[in-house]
């Protein structure tokens, strides 16, 4: 079955390149703007994984995150959190609101793509 | 095109929107705005061109980005105060980081000078604040797991021996970041052979499973040399803190200790040995922590759906709120395809008037259906033009921001205090007219600057307020957009301007010249009022070449100057390139078009109301006001001037410099739309011709540049001739 992946990032960039990794490894890929649109897609398109930017406007990272782990039917669903910062401490904010892994920006595909497989069930 | 190519232009759109952005939020900075809010945005700003540039190895702007960035954290954790000062320094960065980008975009580089200076001001913030641990922090590599593990005992594989030996025992929190067990045995299957032991010992009763909880371990032995502890290490990144986890090499795997972790009171009910990972499913109620977790939570999953369905149709309507809140939806179309449509649209109005024409030469009655129909095509063809042009328009607002740049370079470099005012910068104008202006309002903002302004110490002698101000202000006026640059200066010189211009030849030394005819001696080829050509205004750009760029839009541009309050240019522009409102003329047997927007009224010829001292110096009184009268055939060398005028028809028209001129016509045949079609590429530019224009008949007609044929009877023109 395909993987369905939602990947949430303001930046038009981000999106993109995260798309055109992902699609060309045989992925279903859904985008969204920022954390209150990734919540307005995420019903639409029900995804496998989830990657998530941390900066963003209207609702960050962190905040997408817990909201997403509050619906019962995402508890679970693997959050990954792609971010130029490499900090521990927003690792562990990350982590504190149920993200899954973290991928840092620039990315390379072939390693996206192994962590996609590695956390999606 | 390449994706990534396509990609990496993306990036530098999306650059253009961001910086603009960044400028935006300095600038409500700079006004009051003490919203957190904006300082996130600049950050956001700036951290999106850092992620993107990465991606693109563009190492000197992710440089820049990233050290910008970093003082920008400052102040968004309150670490930091926005001075003026450092206000300075970001409006200065932002314009180094645009400039890097500009020159990232076409392989350049920027002044490695400029940039250092710039560099080391942020840095000396970084460091006296402390704070520098961002500095060494990002380096573009991709995809970083490297993770500072304090526990590790031993990274070298160990001599001796050729397996690992693995320890795992998951927490709850495992499940609640939405990792899972299996996966990870699954990846440590990938790397080599593995041995998988569960320890079931920690398992409860099944009626008390509680499916968040953790009560298995494992323990595995994965067999090869070539892989390394990092290669286990990465595969337990994410989990790393929700779980104990040990890694050793080279133990025996007797030397594995089975039953390591006391029974926590559980009775002891599971199988004392392990399950092999590929073992099917022993009870199909177990949920969670068993090692073939999917295929059991599949069922589960599709159970919960029907309640979650539910629940976030409920959820809906505040989100549908939400989603109306945010940014509008955009499609990004190539400028090519819209000009297309343009061009196609151009060709329908040219042939919607010419079916109209058929129709009305057929002798259909005007009450028919057919003209009803018509008169909705023609509505509707309107309607399709609007919209399209409508794709076409922007807001003004980049360009102005542009400017306020423009503002503070050239107050630098004139060491005087300006503000820069701008108003009206939603009002929309067509993409290539906003390109084309970029150049010659760039020319006329420093000009304000350099030569509008007094100096500092002389403003405060002539009591002033030392900071200048330029307002720059865009508007739409009857079917024109205006646009405004005004400076509180000291007004044009115009006994020196008179002076240079009689030194230059320009003028006759005797010629008796209006404030008006002065002031316009400013836009007259090789005229350069600064004594010295100082660095910025000067480059040999003279007004004369502004005045061609707005002339080559279809604009024009005019100044009013006050002595000691000041200097206005207006720049007036067409809102559209391609179609026009005109009155179509008819002119010694030839059909003009004048532009509608010039026209104030139009009045039947009366001869007594004709002063002048000859034919070709006339002037009419219309409503008490004395207006220069122009013959248009005349004028444009159809006939010679004409002693007896009976059955004319004079059109009034103003420029927006607000001077009135009357034209005569032979008579006044229609008003329409009609699609300019330019003259300028095959004939050049026409005096007193404005572009072209195809009717409904096929014929082609003239439209008339109403200011050119004004001021060609100026007697500026006069005098310039006879100098």
């Amino acid at each position: 079955m395909t993987l369905r992946i939602l990947a949430v990032d303001d930046s038009r960039t981000m999106r993109d390149m995260v798309k055109a990794a992902l699609a060309s490894a045989g992925f279903e890929v859904h985008t969204a703007d920022d954390g209150v649109h990734g919540l307005e897609v995420l019903n639409e398109c029900t995804p496998d994984v989830i990657i998530t930017d941390i900066n963003m406007p209207r609702m960050d990272g962190f905040g997408f995150i817990e909201s997403v782990r509050s619906i019962d039917q995402y508890k679970q669903v693997p959050i990954l959190t792609l971010t130029t910062e490499s900090a521990p401490e927003l690792k562990q904010r990350a982590r504190d609101a149920g993200a899954t892994g973290w991928i840092v920006k620039p990315f390379d595909r072939d390693k996206l793509v192994n962590v996609i497989r590695r956390v999606a069930a | 095109m390449d994706p990534m190519d396509e990609i990496r232009q993306t990036f530098f759109l999306e650059c253009e929107d961001l910086l603009q952005a960044l400028m935006e939020g300095l600038a409500a900075i700079e006004g009051g705005d003490e919203d957190p809010e904006t300082v996130n945005a600049i950050f956001r700003a700036v951290h999106s061109i850092k992620g993107g540039a990465g991606a693109f190895s563009l190492d000197e702007l992710v440089k820049f980005a990233h050290t910008f960035e970093t003082v920008l954290d400052e102040v968004r954790a309150d670490r930091m105060e926005l001075t003026p000062a450092l206000m300075s320094v970001f409006f200065r960065s932002a314009d180094q980081l645009s400039d890097l980008v500009e020159a990232a975009s076409v392989g350049d580089s920027v002044d490695a000078e400029r940039m250092n200076a710039i560099m080391l001001e942020l840095d000396a913030l970084i460091d006296s604040d402390g704070s520098d641990a961002g500095e060494v922090e990002f380096e573009a590599i991709p995809l970083d797991f490297s993770m500072d593990f304090g526990d590790v005992e031993d990274d070298l594989p160990a001599p001796g021996g050729d397996s690992w030996t693995i320890s795992f025992k998951p927490h709850a929190t495992i499940f609640e970041r939405g990792n899972d067990p299996v996966l990870l045995l699954r990846a440590l299957a990938e790397l080599g052979e593995t041995e998988v032991t569960c320890n079931t010992d920690a398992l409860p009763d099944l009626a008390d499973i509680d499916t968040a909880q953790s009560c298995l371990s494992w323990d595995i032995t994965l067999k090869g040399e070539t892989v390394s502890e990092d290669d286990i290490r990465e595969i337990f990144e994410f989990v790393e803190g929700d779980c104990d986890l040990t890694i050793s090499f080279g133990a025996a795997a007797d030397a594995l200790p089975e039953i390591d972790l006391p029974p926590l009171g559980a009775p002891d009910e599971g199988e004392e040995t392990g399950w092999e990972l590929a073992t099917p499913s022993q009870d199909a109620d177990e949920p969670a922590a068993i090692p073939d977790l999917p295929e059991l939570q599949e069922p589960a999953a599709a159970e919960a759906a029907p309640a979650e369905t539910e629940k976030s149709s409920g959820a809906s309507p505040a989100r549908a709120e939400s989603s109306r809140a945010g940014p509008t939806a955009t499609v990004r179309v190539e400028l090519d395809r819209v000009d297309r449509l343009i061009n196609l649209i151009g060709e329908l109005v040219i042939n919607q008037s010419m079916l109209a024409q058929a129709v009305s030469n057929s002798g259909v009655p005007q009450d028919s259906p057919l003209m009803d129909g018509l008169d909705e095509f023609k509505r509707l063809t309107r309607a399709i033009q609007e919209g399209v042009m409508a794709i076409r328009a922007q807001p003004v607002k980049p360009l102005f921001q542009r400017m306020s740049r423009i503002v503070r370079e050239a107050a630098a470099a004139t060491g005087k205090s300006v503000r820069l005012v701008t108003e009206g910068e939603g009002t929309e104008v067509d993409k290539t007219v906003i390109e084309r202006l970029s150049d010659p309002l760039t020319h006329m903002i420093r000009n304000a600057v350099d030569h509008g302004l007094e100096q500092t110490a002389d403003r405060a002698a002539a009591g002033k307020s030392e900071e200048g101000t330029v307002h720059l202000t865009a508007s739409h006026r009857s079917g024109r957009v205006i646009i405004e640059i005004a400076d509180d200066g000291a007004g044009i010189n115009r006994t020196r301007v008179r002076e240079i211009a009689v030194e230059k030849g320009l003028i006759d030394p005797d010629a008796a010249l209006s404030e008006a005819e002065i002031d316009n001696l400013l836009f007259m080829p090789g005229f350069s009022t600064a004594k010295n050509v100082s660095n910025l205004s000067g480059r040999g750009v003279g007004m004369d070449v502004v005045k061609k760029a707005i002339q080559s839009l279809g604009g024009r541009v005019t100044l009013s100057s006050t002595p000691g309050k000041g200097t206005t240019f207006t720049i007036s522009l067409p809102l559209t390139l391609a179609i026009l409102d005109g009155m179509l003329v008819r002119v010694a047997d030839q059909t003009k078009v004048v532009p509608l927007t010039d026209v104030v009224e139009t009045l039947k010829l009366n001869p007594s109301q004709v002063h002048g001292l000859s034919n070709a110096d006339r002037g009419i009184m219309v409503r008490g006001e004395f207006v220069p009268l122009v013959d248009v055939a005349c004028e444009l060398g159809y006939r010679p001037p004409l002693d007896k005028l009976s059955h004319h028809v004079v059109v009034l028209t103003e420029t927006e410099g607000g001077s009135r001129t009357a034209f005569i016509v032979d008579q006044i045949l229609d008003q329409r739309q009609v699609v300019i079609k330019g003259l300028e590429e095959n004939y050049h530019s026409v005096p007193g011709i404005a572009a072209a224009t195809i009717l409904g008949n096929g014929e082609i007609a003239l439209i008339l540049d109403v200011a050119a044929l004004a001021t060609g009877r100026n007697r500026l023109s006069d005098v310039i001739r006879a100098a």
